[in-house]
């Protein structure tokens, strides 16, 4: 650990207010002429690297910081979210990435599984490549409750001590991570979009900052175990195996310790509405429709190809589309077999969204939109011209086709 | 009922680049405002407020400015706010953050229930409530659409979680994160902006609070270390089609029967 120091002597009226302007996080105030540090600084070191030679220079602190011992705490476990209406396909996803990652530590991968009459669930796990699903099958953990959850998943981190901790980024995930994490006092990373491993189990963890217009590097350097959240959809669900190794352990924990004052009331089950981020073929709108009425030109590309009607941040916001069709970082996550966007500018916000797509065509009449930095094909041209034109040769090969 | 909010000052606008070249942030001016998804907790304590009594303060960590947020809050209706700001707590993490408002709201006076928005818009991490409750040894409860006060000593709160729709009753003191878009967050008022008593901020730096050992507040007591930053990636095997529109148009289309998508 480090901390930063300001040379006092080579701070003068002439260079004060440059260093200032260069902390983008209001970490440096002057008073009196006098340069300060504020808790806004975020150590990013762009004041010692950009601002005056040796006016503020990064010093190692003195005492040194106990270094844990890491060949304690092996395997990668994934926490299994399921409901009443199953097992959620982004713990499969999970279970995809944890044995890449186990490859390069030879560790095991685990599968933590907490509910009520689970285990036949538990058992259809193996085949995705779980050495070992841990199951705590107790009535009064039938529903989701905090504490106790919470508890178990302390209990299975005790017993297990495993390395890392991936666990899907759904509202119950959000949750239930960062309570398990503070009980440990150890890092969490969320919503992560790239996982790697290190030789010394250290995973590095990036994701998307600032509205995802940057990108940010995270490790967990001395603590464990070292938890990170990933959305649905930003990894690939492994083949099942046709004669799995896995095995199952039952665990037991004692019974005051799923105890709770918390009562639940009802639950209900939400309808099961049209979910862009399940769909294999997407026609995406943005700000290059100039009128609501416009639309119907990208909802009749869409039937054509069968294809779900989603939008960029923009026309969800001005109510042109429902929020539930918008793509990107505060909408969905997308992971399409063919993402068509038309008009649509490429904001990192959106992008994040879906460049994990595997064919993305992107029209847009502005030659250095974002959009093509993900686009598989740059299309620059004028989508009031270029899309009537398309929808006649798709029906054409439709027509064709047929007869 | 008396209720904490914890709220954020967040950068004015999330448009900032990474030069490829040097990885220096590049930002216009520094301009900073509340944190939007908190508006819609500030309103949900308001309108507990309203219905059943007591008190609502904001509380916030980070550099001296941030005492603008808590300045909003007021002038949307908060009765006052605690501003947490000391240079140890510079460059925490979600969990350093959490465990210094732990210690903040130790030093304040008792409260029924905190408010959390659903997550802050330079972070995005949707975090910091869930660690605070585990701090405190609260129970919390996340995305929440509605809180009801129907039995004495308990809220009851219906959670939006994920598939389902959950209601529950849950024991005071206790945190709520409120899910984002669940009412109108009322406008600052200017009268109330031109009428904020003079005591109605403190603030608190490390030598107010109980635990006073630097390693464990900002980048010392973080346990996540931000090793770079850099611009997204680009998609270098990409194909420019050029032509008349109607080329394009025939072009896309003959990608869309290679790849089988249509005929």
């Amino acid at each position: 650990m480090a901390h930063l120091v300001i040379h006092k002597e080579l701070v003068n009226k002439e260079n004060i207010d440059k260093v200032l302007k260069i902390c983008p996080f209001g970490g440096l105030e002057s008073e009196c002429d006098e340069l300060l540090l504020t808790a806004g600084c975020k150590m990013c070191g762009l004041c010692i690297k950009n601002g005056p030679h040796g006016m503020i220079t990064k010093e190692e602190d003195q005492t040194p910081v106990v270094q844990i011992d890491k060949s304690a705490w092996k395997g990668i476990a994934v926490y299994v979210d399921h409901s009443s209406s199953g097992i959620h396909n982004v713990t499969l996803e999970l279970i995809g990435k944890a044995r890449e990652l186990a490859s390069v530590t030879k560790e095991p991968v685990y599968a933590l599984m907490i509910g009520h009459n689970i285990t036949q669930a538990a058992q259809s796990l193996l085949k995705y490549g779980v050495d070992k699903v841990y199951v705590y099958d107790y009535p009064a953990l039938q529903d989701f409750l905090m504490e106790p959850y919470a508890n178990v998943f302390e209990d299975f981190i005790q017993k297990v001590k495993p390395s890392s901790i991936l666990v899907g980024a759904t509202n119950l995930g959000r949750t239930l991570a960062p309570r398990v994490a503070a009980r440990f006092h150890t890092g969490l990373t969320a919503d992560c979009t790239k996982l790697e491993m290190k030789e010394n189990s250290d995973i590095v963890q990036i994701r998307p900052a600032f509205g995802g217009n940057i990108m940010a590097q995270i490790i967990t350097p001395n603590s464990r175990p070292q938890f990170a959240t990933v959305r649905y959809k930003i990894f690939s669900a492994p083949a099942p195996a046709a004669n799995p190794a896995g095995s199952l352990e039952k665990m037991t924990i004692a019974d005051d310790r799923l105890k709770t004052l918390v009562r639940i009331l009802s639950v209900k089950e939400k309808e099961k509405v049209m979910d862009i981020s399940e769909a294999d073929v997407i026609v995406a709108a943005g700000r290059g429709f100039k009128t609501q009425a416009d639309l119907d030109m990208a909802r009749e590309l869409a039937d054509i190809l069968g294809a779900q009607l989603a939008c960029s941040r923009p026309l969800a916001e001005s109510n042109w589309f429902d929020a539930k069709h918008q793509i990107g970082l505060s909408g969905r996550t997308v992971h399409a077999k063919l993402l068509i966007t038309l008009g649509i500018a490429g904001k990192v916000q959106f992008t994040a969204g879906m460049k994990g797509s595997d064919c993305i065509i992107a029209v847009n009449s502005d030659p250095h939109a974002q959009i093509f930095d993900v686009a598989h094909y740059a299309v620059v041209g004028d989508l009031y011209e270029i899309v009537p034109q398309l929808i006649t040769l798709c029906k054409e090969a439709k027509a064709h086709a047929l007869s | 009922m008396d209720i904490l909010v914890c709220v954020k000052q967040v950068p004015g606008s999330s448009d900032v680049e990474v030069d490829p070249v040097t990885g220096v942030l590049k930002r216009e001016g520094f301009s900073t405002k509340l944190n939007p998804y908190d508006l819609y907790s500030i309103e949900m304590a308001m309108s507990l407020r309203e219905k059943y009594g007591g008190t609502v303060r904001a509380i916030t960590m980070g550099p001296p400015q941030a005492k603008q947020a808590l300045l909003e809050t007021v002038w949307m209706g908060a009765d006052g706010g605690v501003l947490l700001t000391d240079r140890a707590f510079g460059g925490a993490d979600c969990l350093a953050t959490s465990y210094a408002l732990s210690q903040a709201v130790h030093k304040m006076s008792s409260y029924d229930l905190i408010l959390c928005g659903k997550q802050t818009t330079d972070g995005d991490t949707a975090q910091v409530g869930s660690e605070l409750s585990e701090e405190l040894g609260i129970p919390n409860i996340g995305n929440a659409i509605s809180i009801k006060l129907e039995r004495e000593g308990f809220i009851t709160v219906t959670q939006n979680l994920d598939d389902r729709i959950v209601t529950a009753e849950i024991p005071l003191p206790c945190l709520v994160c409120v899910d984002g878009d669940i009412n109108s967050p009322r406008l600052p008022s200017y009268k109330r902006s031109k009428q904020v008593p003079q005591n109605a901020f403190t603030s608190l730096t490390l030598k107010d609070i109980e635990d006073q050992d630097k390693t464990h507040y900002g980048l010392l007591g973080s346990r996540t270390n931000v090793e770079r930053i850099f611009p997204p990636e680009k998609n270098a095997d990409r194909k420019t089609l050029t032509g008349t529109s109607s080329e394009l148009a025939t072009q896309i289309s003959d990608i869309l029967k290679t790849g089988k998508f249509i005929g």
